[in-house]
């Protein structure tokens, strides 16, 4: 199986030891993985803010660095969604689907592609409130929400549960956004940091010592809101999590 | 008309945490009651699309179903007119009022009324304008629009509406006892409805077409009160109101109120046919831009919306900044995408009010995909160049940078430090905004393609 490993913009410059984590992951379970060096970022940036032209150049490097892969895996939904549901600023050429169609989320690839559910290296003794973000929520559909009915499933807690010693505390609004938003996170920084407090609280509350999430740039917005604020509660990749990490 | 900055408006509304903390409690409080209801009727997803479909189709036959309803109400001795914009539809009312010597107007809660900003038209003309619903008497009072669709005063504790009724309608101002306020509110309007020369009006939730009937659902029977106490009865519509059936009534009425309260059903759910024996009625049929927004390709889906205020219940942003912010009578997800219809620059900035989070696409009764009506507003908005400027230029050197390999590399490789930099571009804000509330993340000492290259020898070979 051939994977690439696809390195959003932001968890390469911030976050390497997430990039890491994925790989050895994904090494664990067998998979062949490359990392197309040629790489730079999905394009989201721009499209969220409404410059789709502008996303173009970027968009074009993420399809020729990752064309020829059975799968792309990269750690963020965010991103995966908008190479899913928003790549548009190209040409939608055969490659260019096949490229789309053949990105995945990490947590959705462990989970369906490899049907991964034991993870004897890992344990995580500590309590974990789990944040998905809401491209993970309501765009990639990896667990069910609140608002709307039917059966209660959750994809990054069907890996979780496999870690030792880790416990879970449940948020009273488990899937509300936190507020990062993309360029949100600054256009409207009174709303935004508003909604990373109270989400940050609403952890605390639980009792959770460490927020665990699929998404990096929702707990970069969390953790920067939890410092400030010095509460007592600490941050971490679901990859780290899955790979061994202990804090 | 100046541009609507919503950040700065909401940061106004957040500054008082006492209200952001009662306003997010309340609405989220409406929300969970929502999911109970929703979630306590197996078929709620089936009638989401049933909804959505018969929306779709009614608004695709408008013209036919607008003839029926039209042809249906007149055989039934209903006078009805039709207003291309928001001052026809002023000019129509006041010319209705004018010419039966009315002097004033008692109504029910009508968001049509408000968009048309007829109140202020009607009150420059000598005509005295009484809200009878709770909530929008505590705004008329307090000369505010409302800030919500369905509970127009909910930016409101009850301390303000003490001081608010303290001040207009001369009540103990120190005296916040709720059942103490409602009464007052009551006693001061019920005058009103027996006072000679006054008309009544009502808005519509609900218009069907076999039968030429209009339907009214409302919780404080105040509806019932204008309509049936005066002589002349004139119902405010938008064109958009239509449903073909009286059997597609059900489907509705069995979602508004779950929607809107997460109560099954409204107090009152009244159906007016006909003037009474003596008395007339009036309905006034309303434009204003919206055969125009019909004719989007991308955003006519916006006129399924049923005004139940879902979307606004559960957006985590409209929940923070209040309705007021949006600057407009439709706020929240809705506003964002219906607001740009009536002026693009002047509600420019409110398809950036949202995380896209998308959690107002699941809770839309009719399935109006609201995010993602956002999401390509946005892409209007940046096309007509109505993005900030300094926002416009960030994002075209973002796009460039991240378009080259070469050169977004040798950006971060060749500057001392560059890390420390990279939130400009990557958020395109000069750091210190991000840095107001928010600590800046930890910059490590390496980038994964850095770490990469020196730990597993050369990398991937790019697919190709």
């Amino acid at each position: 199986m051939k994977v690439a490993l696809f390195v959003p913009c932001f968890i390469d410059a911030f976050y390497p030891e997430v990039g890491i984590a994925t790989l050895e992951l994904l090494e664990r379970f067998g998979c062949e993985v490359d990392y197309p060096l040629e790489q730079t970022c999905c394009g989201q940036p721009m499209a969220n803010s409404g410059a789709q032209a502008e996303a173009a150049g970027a968009e074009r490097v993420y399809a020729r660095a990752f064309a020829g892969y059975d799968y792309i895996v990269g750690p963020s939904a965010s991103c995966v969604n908008h190479v899913r549901d928003h790549f548009d600023a190209l040409e939608q050429t055969d490659a260019v689907r096949k490229v789309r169609e053949s990105t995945y989320e990490l947590v959705e690839f462990l989970h369906d592609v490899l049907g991964a559910r034991e993870f004897p290296w890992a344990e995580f003794p500590w309590r974990v409130g789990l944040h998905n973000s809401c491209s993970a929520l309501r765009h990639l559909h990896e667990a069910s929400v609140s608002e709307v009915a039917g059966p209660v499933f959750s994809k990054p807690l069907a890996l979780l549960e496999h870690v030792k010693g880790i416990e879970f505390v449940k948020p009273a609004r488990p899937d509300e956004c936190c507020g990062f938003g993309g360029t949100f996170a600054v256009t409207e920084e009174a709303v935004s940091v508003r909604m990373g407090q109270d989400k940050v609280v609403d952890h605390v509350s639980a009792g959770a010592q460490y927020i665990v999430s699929a998404d990096m740039s929702c707990l970069m917005h969390q953790q920067g809101c939890a410092e400030r604020m010095s509460a007592d509660i600490r941050f971490i990749h679901i990859a780290q999590v899955l790979n061994g990490a202990r804090e | 008309m100046k541009r609507v900055e919503h950040a700065k408006l909401a940061g106004a509304f957040l500054s008082r945490p006492e209200h952001v903390a009662f306003h997010d409690k309340r609405l989220w409080d409406l929300r969970s009651k929502r999911d109970a209801q929703a979630h306590a009727i197996p078929e709620w997803e089936m009638l989401r699309t049933l909804a959505s479909q018969i929306k779709s189709h009614t608004l695709s036959h408008l013209a036919d179903y607008l003839d029926q309803f039209t042809r249906m109400a007149e055989s039934n001795g209903v006078q009805v007119h039709f207003a291309d914009t928001a001052e026809e539809h002023n000019e129509t009312v006041y010319r209705i009022l004018s010419e039966r010597g009315m002097t004033a107007l008692v109504k029910s809660k009508s968001m049509l009324t408000d968009e048309c900003e007829m109140r202020a038209w009607l009150e420059s003309r000598g005509i005295s304008v009484m809200e009878t619903d709770l909530g929008e008497r505590i705004q008329q009072l307090d000369k505010q629009p409302p800030s919500h669709i369905v509970v127009p005063a909910v930016h409101k504790l009850r301390d303000d509406v003490a001081e608010v009724f303290g001040r207009t309608i001369g009540t103990d101002p120190h005296n916040n006892d709720i059942h103490y306020l409602a009464e007052s509110q009551r006693m001061n309007t019920r005058p009103w409805f027996v006072r000679e020369k006054t008309a009544g009006m009502t808005g519509c939730n609900f218009a069907v077409a076999e039968t030429g009937t209009v339907v009214v659902c409302t919780n404080e029977g105040n509806a019932d009160l204008s309509a049936n106490v005066p002589p002349l009865h004139i119902v405010s519509m938008g064109i958009e109101k239509l449903i073909p059936r009286v059997s597609d009534l059900g489907v509705f009425v069995r979602m508004l109120s779950r929607s809107a309260l997460g109560s099954p059903i409204t107090q009152y759910t009244s159906h007016f046919r006909a003037p009474r024996p003596g008395a007339e009625m009036h309905f006034v049929l309303v434009d204003n831009g919206r055969s125009e927004r019909l004719a989007m390709p991308e955003f006519w889906y916006s006129l399924k919306c049923i005004r139940c205020g879902a979307c606004m219940n559960t957006c985590p942003v409209y929940r923070r900044s209040g309705g007021l912010s949006y600057g407009s009578t439709y706020a929240g997800p809705i506003g964002a995408i219906i607001n740009p219809t009536f002026d693009l620059k002047r509600f420019s900035a409110l398809p950036f009010a949202s995380t896209l989070n998308g959690s107002c696409t699941n809770v839309c009764p009719v399935k109006i995909n609201i995010h993602e009506q956002i999401y390509q507003w946005r892409q209007v908005i940046a096309a007509q160049h109505e993005l900030p400027f300094v926002k416009q230029e960030v994002l075209k050197m973002a796009g460039r940078l991240l378009g080259s390999p070469t050169l977004y590399r040798g950006t971060v490789a060749s500057l001392e430090g560059a890390l420390r930099r990279l939130p400009n571009f990557m958020l395109y804000n000069p750091l210190n905004i991000w840095g107001k509330q928010r600590d800046l993340p930890h910059v490590p000492h390496t980038t994964f393609h850095a770490w990469y290259r020196k730990n597993r020898k050369g990398g991937g070979d790019g697919g190709s």
